[in-house]
């Protein structure tokens, strides 16, 4: 039994046709790592968003049901969802720089909603953040704990970010692009930070990304999206030796090797892109049958 | 790793100093005038009329920025003119700022149809011109301290709205706050723990700002005399007084024109110094 499991998810612009989600069908289970890949605008945050909870206004969901932990997350009262969502998931967010409140110190950000809205002891909450800026490598946590966001730098805000996210013990994590705003030398440590921290705590986590080659670093399985259309669903032993659909090899031949780095920019090709697209719309209609 | 930006502290900006030194003496003036005040602001003396201040040729001791036309005592008047000029800048500045931004702050975090009637009434109010939006309120309320701070409050909110909707929708759009609501804040909650603060800094700006715009609505309304009960010394019935006799007695006008400029100019460097300073962001 998976620990989330999404069913013909569909949404939409509010008050126009756009798709935005097609029937879109995942699972993961404890303790797995699943990746979320697809090009700008395919959907793959907005998924995240939905089983958060945290979608735009505009958007809206047509159908479908997220399922986690045997309980349909869309057939709940707002606010039991969100005490739900609260107690079970967690979220590591893209950009470091506007994810912490920059008006208030780090110590009672990670502190004050185990007190608030979980209702722990503010002593237990406090050792808590403490043991946690430990565990994600964080010299000096006293210090960190009673700094403001501005004086930490980037790489230091992603470590309290992820070390935030596991405060609550949660089962699902959702992390959103963690390393796209970070560069390159330190991505790699929040990469090997993400997965050893995971493993050690056991919990599902929801890789979102359009980079190939942190996937196949992190993830165990994958999801493929095109325009909120999930075109392949595979472990990642046999996504990246035996691509099954044709544009998820072109993505694989669009990635860039440092062994050949003149030929490898190779653009998926016009004619995989019209037959997925006709692909996605035989799709539509096959609802309405 | 922390760097060196923790451990900046700068020294107090000099335009807080002095603005905050300047209010300061003023609201002490405005408290103690019965007892700092050289004569009653109110006692006429036709023999003294228009007496010149002290280092002009003619002044008479005792009338240290000299009379007015009737013989009242122009330092004692403007000392206690401080006393309703800073009780409509404190009332009416605070009332508007708080329903400015409250209204701003709903606007442009809770967005929807809250957003859509807000913004629409603001539309609407900033179409009426505001000096004679408060001449007609004046008019229906009658003169008196209330009806001038309804009337800078119904006015004025929208400068607060405006601002704070915009300021507030940009911090919406941002991580932190998706991060509050995954971990079950509500709406209502992430407004006031997550997006206040971080609005305060602008709310506090426009705070000290309203109060010096406060002072001049209150001296414009005086001028055209729609303030409260004309006995009582205001700085806006001095300046108007002081107009008809300018080519005799300039300084019936100046001394309370250069209270005011000092006041008002003061009330907006107090906010800008105060952001400088407190806001852990800019610091």
């Amino acid at each position: 039994m998976s620990y989330l499991s999404i069913r013909n998810l569909s949404a939409h612009l509010k008050g126009r046709p756009d798709q935005i989600l097609r029937r879109v069908s995942l699972e993961v289970s404890a303790g797995e790592v699943r990746g979320l890949v697809g090009e700008s605008g395919a959907g793959k945050s907005m998924i995240g968003k939905a089983i958060l909870g945290t979608l735009p206004q505009s958007v809206e969901i047509t159908g479908g049901q997220i399922i986690l932990d045997g309980t349909d997350l869309l057939a709940l009262p707002a606010a039991q969802r969100r005490t739900l969502i609260g107690a079970k998931c967690a979220l590591i967010p893209q950009d470091p720089l506007t994810a912490l409140n920059p008006s208030r110190r780090i110590g009672p950000q990670i502190t004050n909603r185990l007190v608030d809205i979980l209702h722990w002891s503010r002593a237990d909450a406090e050792k808590r953040a403490r043991d946690l800026l430990a565990e994600v490598q964080i010299p000096d946590p006293e210090r960190v704990l009673r700094s403001y966001p501005h004086e930490l730098s980037g790489g230091m805000r992603q470590r309290i970010l992820i070390a935030s996210a596991f405060a609550a013990e949660p089962k699902l994590i959702i992390a959103d692009e963690p390393t796209t705003a970070l560069d390159v030398t330190v991505q790699k440590q929040i990469l090997k930070l993400i997965a050893a921290m995971q493993a050690r705590h056991g919990i599902a986590l929801l890789f979102v990304t359009h980079d190939l080659g942190v996937v196949s670093k992190v993830c165990q399985t994958l999801s493929v999206l095109y325009a909120g259309y999930v075109l392949e669903d595979s472990t990642i032993p046999d996504f990246f030796h035996a691509p099954k659909h044709p544009y998820s090899r072109a993505l694989l031949a669009a990635t860039p090797k440092y062994t050949d780095p003149d030929g490898s920019l190779t653009p998926v090709p016009d004619a995989i892109i019209e037959t997925t697209r006709a692909e996605v719309a035989a799709f539509d209609r096959s609802a309405h049958v | 790793m922390l760097d060196g930006r923790s451990a900046i502290r700068r020294k107090l900006p000099t335009r807080l100093v002095l603005s905050a030194t300047w209010l300061t003496l003023l609201v002490l003036a405005a408290i103690f005038a019965p007892l700092i005040a050289p004569k009653d602001p109110l006692a006429q003396d036709l023999f003294l009329g228009q007496l010149p201040p002290f280092w002009v040729q003619g002044h008479e001791p005792g009338y240290f920025l000299g009379t007015d036309s009737l013989g009242r005592d122009v330092l004692s008047r403007i000392l206690y003119g401080a006393r309703l000029a800073l009780t409509v800048a404190l009332i009416a500045g605070s009332i508007t700022c708080f329903i400015g931004a409250a209204m701003g702050l709903m606007a442009g975090f809770l967005r929807g149809w809250v957003d859509i009637l807000i913004s629409r009434a603001i539309d609407i109010w900033m179409a009426f011109p505001p000096v004679l939006f408060s001449i007609l309120l004046i008019a229906v309320l009658g003169p008196g301290l209330w009806s001038i701070i309804i009337a800078i409050v119904v006015i004025d909110w929208t400068r607060f709205a405006r601002v704070i909707r915009a300021e507030a929708m940009t911090q919406g759009a941002m991580d932190y706050v998706a991060s509050a609501q995954v971990a079950g804040r509500t709406r209502v909650s992430t407004m006031l723990t997550e997006i206040l603060p971080n609005v305060l800094p602008t709310i506090v700006v426009l705070l000290t700002l309203e109060m010096g715009i406060s002072i001049i609505v209150e001296a414009i309304l005086s001028f055209v005399n729609l303030s409260i009960s004309t006995d009582d010394p205001t700085w806006g019935g001095m300046i108007a007084e002081g107009r008809a006799s300018i080519h005799q007695a300039w300084w019936v006008l100046v001394f309370p024109l250069i209270t005011l400029f000092l006041t008002v100019l003061s009330f907006s460097q107090l906010g800008e110094g105060l952001k400088d300073h407190f806001d852990p962001v800019l610091r």
